[in-house]
């Protein structure tokens, strides 16, 4: 629940306040903000664009333990993404514009006469502008049982982690009072913890107010299909309890009962409007502060924005995005602007992504208008449900997509006007009849393209032909557009593009300042010509000003990686380190081990599959004694080493290699590892070997040189616990066979991996990864790993199933072959290194003292083992924006 | 390495004068001998005082140094990184965080306010 009464921490402002404002301070009038959430940050952030925060004082009183944070992607939390990652507050922002934020400091009382706000600290404050944004409270219906141990609401973070602390200790089962679009999120939350998952909607459908009947159909089917158990038309009559008073289940309105250990109340939102009803101010009849078109309430000094705000035209707007509208609409009345907005209502359409699922609805998606036409779409077989409806002159009134939202950024802005194609052919799926991809450039300059923000396609152009914006972030920063929900910067980038190439600049999808041509293009050019050098690429195909230069830092290591991936196909060394290739690689190929920052290299041995025996673990121990290296375990299920000198390397891995290890790729743009569970071999649920596979995947992938690091994991049953999912590529067994999934990631920017082929035989699965691999490394860009790949190749997923599953380009006998000769040509980098006196000639501190180590990589002790003694005189350094370099994680 | 073998100069000695007075012909560094170099690619020099020199040869076949330590992370690492050129100048971009230095009068690229020192470098 919101009410939480976390410590009242410091403030990270109160030290700097006045850091931003001149010596007048006293004089400033004080506006206090009521509420930190995601309405409340943008209209600070409102006051800074337009100078307020420098002539007020500004106060925010803050209810949650947290400044504010992306509650819309609450549930993501599940997929990874820290508290920390959800702020929306960017760092040293309040210091900067000398706001003054009390975190876990609600509002208690506002007394109207004195124009006073008391804190519940007994923090009394003075005002002269209050703004209230104190958003909605959880709606609980009022059932016997409810305040049980194991009922929970799901607003805040602090309620994300109470259910998953619970849901830890107690519970394998649990129930979402509510199908709307708050309770399928709850719901993939508590499947997400693992819980197996009920969905109770005392409405005919799932999502009533945004759907119809037949996009509910669509979305249950899909829903269902994810194994969460959906009760609709029924109503929750009781929470009953155990006897240790803990929730065991529901009683159902149908008399039927459920059994569950948990309960998540998602039964849609109250305006929480407490403040404004003791103060005496207008309040709706269902809650909300009354406010007129400047968010202005009653009171010519308070103001109300957000979800607490009963706005002019009588709704409550739940969103997000009129939420910033009514931000804007007061930050401009307060700056006194000639042209104040006005907030009259707004678009409800939203389109989301729950459960993995593209819904969206826009304009009058129910037809409530009457006389009014629909044209529908739905494929029960793919979960699609598509439905616009047109009045009869053939104006776009509304409608809903279920399944796949794609068209949702080109028709919503085209609602209330006659689109110039047939409607039947919006909602076609593409490739279908006649039907013609309607692309933005269709669209008026007036249509909205990002409703968050609400910039048109006008603006947009303008930020390109007027602001001299060339790329998408640039048009990001200039204009906000695209910097809320996302799901208009597909829409963005194909305008930004657009208006480029209409305006004659031509876009440079070159690789870098030596190549016009991006990396796909010279993977074609080194394949097909047999190309084996750099130099042979430079001269030939590099932009006329790089020809004979000396090349850059960004393409060599590019075409080192497509040399060594078709190495055989090409007839090149495979040794990365012969010739020429020498020169293209990063330190890290270069010394066949990882650039530490004091200049030293960490170590790190294969260990297929996790897999390891007494006998190696004993000579990893070993060796890190002898050396005094820093043993640490990595995510990948290895060991690695870190503080080798170069000279020390060499020595390292002899006796590795004398153990029988081998490179474990770790320096290298490559395959890093393949993670596994013990599988059926030892583990009560597994069905498969998963142990095995894993070994096997790896052992065939080692050294395959791609566009960026790849990561796989193969889990022996479902319950996923070698995390496949959040693979490049991940297998997961199944009774009959295996899953595979394809594009995930940690990281900073977590994706769940999609499920490219089901049920498949230990040949069907080596055959298909074989193909998606070599695919993969053929048309990605440098650094881009899959998942992104996947994200921007035209079609998506469905285009690589095409090619790669079922040979729609005709090319999968190439890829296989390649794959082919990469695996009959593997060799150990390190074996042949070691085997060579001139290659390890170059594993030396100095050219001109071979057996002198360098005196500046120090070290000293912590925890038992050594880190790194860094130099005091070094100034520090942020990366140049142009790097293109990615992580060195092992 | 073998594969530079047509030119005589492959086994001349290179050499490098760690301090940047305007004379002093006696304090020539012989630091190793030109084939000992790969183009486009660096290696670390100790010099007499405990400091290191970065040094390289390009493409078409000029030696430059310039000093080792990397000045934004204090490392050691310059002649660990991997060469480029700019409007004809050759540079070197650090392996830790990619700035770039000019190989000729060792200013940062992407940093004016910084400099590497940069040290004369002959061949005998």
């Amino acid at each position: 629940m919101a009410a939480n009464t976390a410590t009242t921490e410091t403030t990270e402002t109160r030290a700097a306040t006045g850091a931003g404002g001149p010596a007048e301070s006293a004089a400033r009038p004080t506006l206090v903000l009521v509420g930190h959430g995601m309405v409340g940050q943008r209209f600070l952030e409102a006051l800074a664009e337009r100078g307020l925060t420098a002539r007020h004082r500004v106060v925010v009183l803050c209810e949650e333990p947290r400044p504010a944070y992306d509650r819309v992607r609450l549930t993501s939390y599940f997929s990874g993404r820290s508290p920390e990652e959800l702020s929306l507050t960017e760092a040293g922002f309040m210091a900067r514009h000398g706001i003054e934020l009390h975190l876990g400091d609600p509002a208690e009382s506002v007394d109207r006469e004195a124009r006073t706000v008391t804190a519940r600290s007994g923090l009394r404050l003075s005002y002269d502008t209050l703004v209230l944004a104190t958003g909605s409270y959880p709606f609980v219906p009022p059932v016997p049982g409810r305040d049980a141990e194991g009922c929970f609401v799901y607003r805040t973070i602090e309620d994300l982690l109470a259910i998953e602390e619970y849901a830890g200790r107690h519970a394998t089962t649990g129930a979402v009072v509510g199908g709307g679009l708050l309770g399928l999120e709850a719901a993939g939350a508590l499947k997400g913890l693992g819980l197996t998952s009920h969905i109770v909607e005392f409405a005919p459908r799932l999502m009533p107010v945004q759907v119809d009947e037949g996009g509910g159909a669509a979305l249950l089917r899909t829903v269902e299909g994810m194994g969460l158990a959906v009760h609709t038309g029924v109503g929750t009559q009781e929470v009953l309890t155990g006897e240790d008073g803990r929730v065991r289940g529901m009683k159902l309105s149908d008399g039927g009962e459920l059994a569950a250990d948990l309960v998540v109340f998602s039964a849609g939102v109250r305006p929480r409007d407490q403040l404004a009803r003791d103060c005496g101010l207008p309040v709706g009849e269902r809650g909300g502060i009354a406010v007129d078109e400047s968010c202005r309430t009653e009171d010519p000094h308070v103001y109300a924005i957000g979800e607490c705000a009963l706005a002019s035209d009588g709704r409550v707007y739940g969103l997000v995005a009129p939420g910033y509208e009514m931000a804007e609409t007061v930050a401009s009345a307060l700056a006194a602007e000639e042209a104040p907005l006005a907030f009259t209502g707004a678009d409800t359409s939203t389109k989301l992504k729950l459960l993995g699922v593209d819904v969206a609805s826009f304009g009058d998606a129910h037809g409530a208008a009457g006389d009014c036409l629909d044209v529908v779409y739905a494929n029960s077989r793919t979960g699609v449900y598509k439905k616009l409806v047109v009045s009869a002159d053939g104006t776009l009134l509304g409608g809903v997509l279920v399944g796949d939202a794609e068209a949702y950024g080109t028709l919503r802005p085209l609602t209330g006007s006659v689109p110039p194609v047939d409607p039947e052919q919006l909602v076609l799926p593409a490739g279908a009849g006649d039907a013609a991809p309607l692309g933005p450039g269709a669209l008026p300059d007036s249509a909205v393209i990002c409703s968050c923000h609400n910039v048109s396609k006008g603006s947009i152009r303008e930020a390109v032909t007027a602001h001299s914006c060339t790329t998408v972030p640039e048009v990001k920063k200039c204009t906000k557009a695209g910097t809320g929900c996302g799901s208009c910067v597909k829409a963005l980038g194909q305008l930004v593009t657009a208006e480029l190439e209409a305006g004659g600049v031509e876009v440079d999808k070159g690789l870098c300042r030596c190549f016009d041509r991006t990396r796909q293009e010279l993977y074609e050019i080194v394949l097909a010509l047999g190309v084996t050098s750099y130099r042979e690429l430079l001269d030939g195909h590099g932009r006329e000003e790089a020809r004979r230069g000396e090349g850059c830092e960004v393409c060599k290591p590019v075409v080192a990686s497509l040399i060594a991936s078709l190495a055989p196909a090409v007839g090149a060394s495979g040794y990365v380190l012969d010739g020429e290739q020498a020169a293209l690689q990063d330190t890290n190929d270069h010394f066949l081990a990882n650039l530490q920052k004091n200049g030293s290299y960490s170590v790190v041995p294969r260990i297929p599959g996790g897999e390891i025996t007494p006998e190696k673990l004993i000579v990893i121990g070993e060796i890190a004694r002898d050396f005094g290296l820093y043993t640490k375990i990595t995510g990948g299920q290895r060991i690695d080493m870190f503080g080798a000198r170069v000279e020390q390397l060499p020595v390292i891995w002899s006796r590795l290699v004398d153990a029988g290890f081998e490179s474990g790729h770790a320096y290298g743009k490559s395959l890093r590892t393949v993670k596994s569970c013990v599988g059926s071999t030892w583990c009560r649920y597994g069905v498969q070997d998963s142990v095995r596979m894993a070994i096997d995947l790896e052992l065939r992938y080692r050294g395959l040189r791609s566009p960026h690091k790849l990561k796989s994991a193969v889990s022996g049953c479902a319950r996923e616990c070698a995390e496949a999912q959040s693979k490049d590529f991940g297998v997961i067994a199944t009774s009959s066979g295996w899953n595979l999934y394809v594009g995930g990631n940690g990281g900073a920017t977590p994706r769940h991996a999609d499920l490219l082929a089901k049920d498949l035989s230990d040949a069907e699965l080596v055959r298909l990864i074989d193909r998606f691999l070599m695919f993969y490394i053929r048309t990605a860009e440098p650094l881009e790993r899959t998942a992104s790949w996947l994200e921007r190749i035209d079609g998506g997923l469905a285009h690589v199933q095409d090619v790669v599953v079922h040979d729609s380009l005709g090319i999968c006998g190439q890829l296989e072959s390649l794959m082919a000769a990469h695996i009959a040509h593997y060799r150990d980098e390190w074996a042949e290194t070691l085997d060579d006196p001139e290659r390890l000639a170059r594993f030396v501190s100095f050219v001109n003292a071979p057996d002198t180590p360098d005196p500046t990589v120090r070290f000293v002790p912590e925890r038992d083992q050594i880190k790194p003694e860094l130099p005091l005189l070094s100034i520090g350094g942020r990366r140049p924006e142009a790097s293109l370099e990615g992580s060195a994680r092992v | 390495m073998s594969t530079v073998t047509e030119a005589p100069a492959a086994t001349a000695q290179v050499q490098l004068r760690p301090g940047d007075g305007e004379d002093g012909p006696a304090d020539w560094v012989t630091v190793c001998t030109l084939d000992g170099l790969l183009p486009g690619r660096g290696v670390a020099v100790l010099l007499p005082d405990g400091t290191q020199a970065a040094l390289f040869l390009d493409h078409e076949g000029r030696v430059h140094a310039i000093g080792n330590r990397d000045p934004f992370t204090g490392a050691a690492v310059l002649s660990r990184g991997l060469t480029g050129s700019a409007g004809g100048r050759p540079y070197v971009c650090s392996p830790l965080l990619k700035q770039r230095f000019d190989l000729a009068d060792g200013r940062c690229l992407d940093d004016e306010s910084v400099r590497v020192p940069v040290y004369a470098v002959r061949t005998v």
